[in-house]
Order: C-alpha cells, then structure tokens, then sequence
C-alpha cells in the first residue's frame, strides 16, 4: 500500500477517467420532447407545445427511468436532456432526480421560460453538475419576441433566468445569430459577460440545420434565414484572427479528405441519442432510417455495442460524395455530416452546398485556398495547412 | 463536525454521494451541492484508495478494516493505518462518508 493522495477530482469531461478501456457509452443524448412553448423561426425541432398526437407517442417517465438504468450499467456518465422544449413535461424532475441518483451528470438544454421555483431549488440542493444551458433569443422583448413568434416569452425567459440565479445554479447562455438579432451581438456578449460565472464570449447559433423529420416549408423558411459565408466569416473575426488561427489548427489535425467513411465524428464514438418515442440515433440530427434502432425492438447495449458501430463503419457510393467530400482537405472545417446529408437531401452522402461554402470561405480567410479554388481540386492541401498552421 | 478519524468508530458512505463502478474505476459522484468545490466535479480513487473504500461499508469498526488489510498486504500494520486514515480524513471533509452512530 501507498501513501497520499488518495482521492483525485476529475473536471470538464471524463477523457482523464479512462487511461486505457472507456465504456461502452459514455453520454446519452435524449430528446424528451419535440414540443415547444416557443416557436422559433429558425427551429429545427419543435412541435406545438400541444400536439396531442406527438405528446401521446412519446415515451413515458418509466421508460426513460429503465433506459437510464441501462444507461449508467453501461457507464454512461453524462446525459443531455433537451427537446423541445424539456422543461414541458410535468415529469421532468421526476426523470431529471432518477438520472442524478444514478450518478449521472446532466446537461439541460433549455429556454429557461419554464424554470419554476420548485425547479431553482431542486438544481440548487441536487445540482445538475454540468451547467444548465440557455438559448438567449433576443436582448428585447420586440427581438426575442420576433424569433419565438409567442407573446409573453420574453419575460418568461428573463423570469427563469433570475430564478436560476437567485438559487445560484450554474448556467450558460447561448445566442443565435438572425436577422432579429443580428444587430444585437455587441449587447449580448456584455451582458453575457456580467452573468455569474461568465467565462469568455458567449457562444452563438450561425449555421443552422434543416429540420432532420425533413419538412419543406419549415426548411425553406430556416434556408432563408441562414446566415451566408462572408457574414459567417465576418462575425467570426469580430473579435480578432483567434477563430483563423483557429480554422487553420482544425485543418492540419483533420488530416485530408474523408475517402469513403461518412462519420468523420467517429472519436466521439460513445455517445448515443434518442428520441421522444425510443427510437435511438448516432446523433439527434440523424434520422435516415437505416441508421436508427427501435428500442422497443432490442436493447440499449445492442444498440450501442453492434448497431452503432456498423452505423459508424458505413461507407458512401456517392460518386459526388467520393469525388468532393472524399478528396476535400478541409474535413477540419466543414459540417458536412450524414446528418446534414439527410435533413437537406434525404441521403446520407449527397454534398450540401451551404456548409461546402462555408468551409470554403473560412479556408479563404485563413489563406489555405484562392478565392474560387474548390479544395477537392488541390493536391497540395497537407502541405498547405502544414505551412500555415 | 469531528474530522478525527477513530479506529474503534464505523464508517459508511455518505447518502449525499453516489458511488459508480466503472471499468475498474471508482467514481464518487456528487448528489447534493456542497461535495465539490465548483459544479462539475467528479471524483475517482488511487488503487490504494479502492481497496479500503470497499470495506468501509458500515458493518465494521475501521480498526477491523486495517486488519482484514493487514492479512491481504505484505505492509506494516501501521502503514496500513496511516493510508486508512489517510483516506478517510479526505473523505470525511468532504462529506463522502459518515460517521455512523
């Protein structure tokens, strides 16, 4: 036997937990809900917070208690408890307690316009142990109100958000950038900055997703409100060259193209999603139906010991895929993803424009290519990024 | 609250935490505010820490503890007590185990 140190923290992530075998899954994503009490223009999710027909599917708090269990047999740590809106179910806490009984850490993705006192105080007796996180949609009541499209939200949302201070509940706020909001992110970031426990910028929704259940009108109204490659550029560099030196990191860690593997995300392997009615995903984004389980059908550890790894093993034969994505040097950058592939195509490897644009003018920007290069074309792209980087 | 750890008293681990056991490691999560420094605070123990936290369960005086120890390591006595000790004064102060009356 030895001597000192006998107990040691483990802080921000669980990486340091595993030296050399990590658990089968690690963290749990689960969308408790599609229903909102907001309707965000740009939201890629949400149902009415009334949909019957969505409420009668979902999954029921003795599901999602047996699932945890599961969860945390496997050695799941973290979970994610977002939606929707989450805080819309009355069973909420009830599944929030299982899960932290559990030893779990939970992350809460939330608008905050629901935090009741009850809901402060139970955060601040069993804290969550990963800071609550809350989507700030305006500075005003005219701006907020023009992105949620539901009166009374904003002072909903300032009302949560004091409750979640008064009981001292660590929380973090996240912007999104829209024509309503645009004009605001100066104000946002010092007021983001005054917050309790506020640590750098604030961070920002700029690239937004399809709707992945794929719905026209919704997407072509979420298409029209995307914020275009300079703008994104320009924003990004609001603050300094950071985001470039940054942008150019990403590309020389990357290290070229994709070939034929559609996951590029396959480190983050571990982590699993699922659905408001039990259907378990690699990601939320992604529902293309050969890449999702039935639950009800099997098992939370077949799901993620055999089904998802051949999920992650899945190669294109997309002859644009293979000729673009395949060759592309700017994996580091790009968000082109089986998961935008479906909400934008319907397939899992069709190349989206908008996120190849984006990827282009930040390589631009961080002189990895000419303006009107196209990176796939390059051969010299290691060295390129190896030079610059 | 006493943070003097006595041989002759039983110690077992405290409802305030939960007590994980995953791919070899113990990890001590926090359920209630006040176990960690800042929020998102997990804790594991050294291996040395392991072996002793699966004989603190409440069922026996810590004294007993060090002597099911002693027979298991090829270690003076008293270094064995130290290391009892030792972890223990760490988990009291933080809440992770209590005395029990």
């Amino acid at each position: 036997m030895t001597g000192t140190a006998y107990v040691k923290k483990i802080r921000s992530g669980e990486a340091r937990l595993w030296p050399s075998r990590k658990p089968a899954l690690t963290r749990l994503d689960i969308e408790l809900t599609e229903r909102c009490n907001n309707d965000c223009v740009h939201c890629s999710v949400n149902r009415p917070a009334g949909d019957r027909e969505a409420r009668e599917r979902e999954w029921g708090a003795e599901s999602w208690k047996k699932l945890l269990d599961e969860a945390a047999t496997l050695g799941c740590l973290i979970v994610r408890l977002t939606g929707g809106e989450p805080l819309l179910r009355g069973d909420f806490e009830d599944i929030y307690i299982h899960a932290r009984r559990l030893g779990l850490r939970v992350m809460i993705f939330t608008n905050a316009t629901l935090v009741t006192p009850r809901l402060a105080r139970l955060l601040e007796d069993m804290p969550p142990l990963e800071a609550v996180e809350v989507s700030v949609y305006g500075m005003t009541k005219e701006t907020y109100e023009a992105v949620t499209r539901t009166p009374g939200s904003f002072d909903a949302f300032r009302r949560g958000l004091g409750l979640l201070r008064e009981h001292g509940v660590p929380f973090v706020v996240k912007g999104a950038v829209l024509p309503a909001t645009s004009g605001e992110m100066d104000g946002f970031e010092t007021w983001a900055a005054a917050l309790p426990g506020a640590a750098g910028l604030p961070s920002y929704a700029l690239l937004f997703d399809l709707r992945s259940r794929r719905d026209g009108r919704k997407n072509e109204l979420i298409a029209s409100l995307r914020t275009d490659a300079d703008d994104f550029v320009r924003i990004s560099r609001r603050h300094g060259e950071d985001a470039v030196t940054e942008w150019r990191d990403l590309c020389a860690r990357s290290g070229g193209g994709r070939g034929g593997r559609l996951f590029s995300c396959v480190p983050s392997g571990g982590s699993a999603a699922v659905d408001p009615y039990g259907q378990l995903q690699y990601c939320l984004g992604l529902r293309h139906p050969a890449t999702v389980y039935d639950l009800a059908a099997g098992s939370l550890r077949e799901a993620v010991t055999e089904f998802l790894p051949r999920v992650r093993d899945m190669h294109s034969a997309d002859r644009a895929y293979l000729e673009r994505c395949g060759r592309c040097f700017l994996k580091g950058l790009c968000e082109q993803c089986p998961a935008k592939s479906w909400a934008e195509h319907g397939t899992l490897d069709t190349p989206v424009e908008y996120f190849c644009g984006i990827a282009h003018a930040q390589a631009v920007a961080a002189g990895l290519l000419e303006p009107g290069e196209k990176a796939w074309t390059v051969a010299d792209g290691a060295a390129r990024t190896k030079q610059r980087s | 609250m006493n943070d003097k750890i006595d041989l002759d008293k039983i110690y077992a681990p405290s409802e305030d935490v939960v007590v994980r056991e995953i791919e070899g490691e113990v990890v001590i999560v926090p359920l209630v505010s006040g176990i960690g420094d800042i929020e998102d605070e997990l804790f594991t123990l050294n291996e040395t820490g392991r072996d002793i936290w699966q004989r603190v369960d409440g069922s026996k005086p810590l004294a007993a503890v060090v002597r099911e120890l002693a027979e298991e390591y090829d270690a003076p006595p008293g270094i064995i007590e130290g290391d009892v000790v030792g972890l223990l004064e760490e988990l009291l102060v933080r809440k992770m185990i209590i005395e029990k009356q």
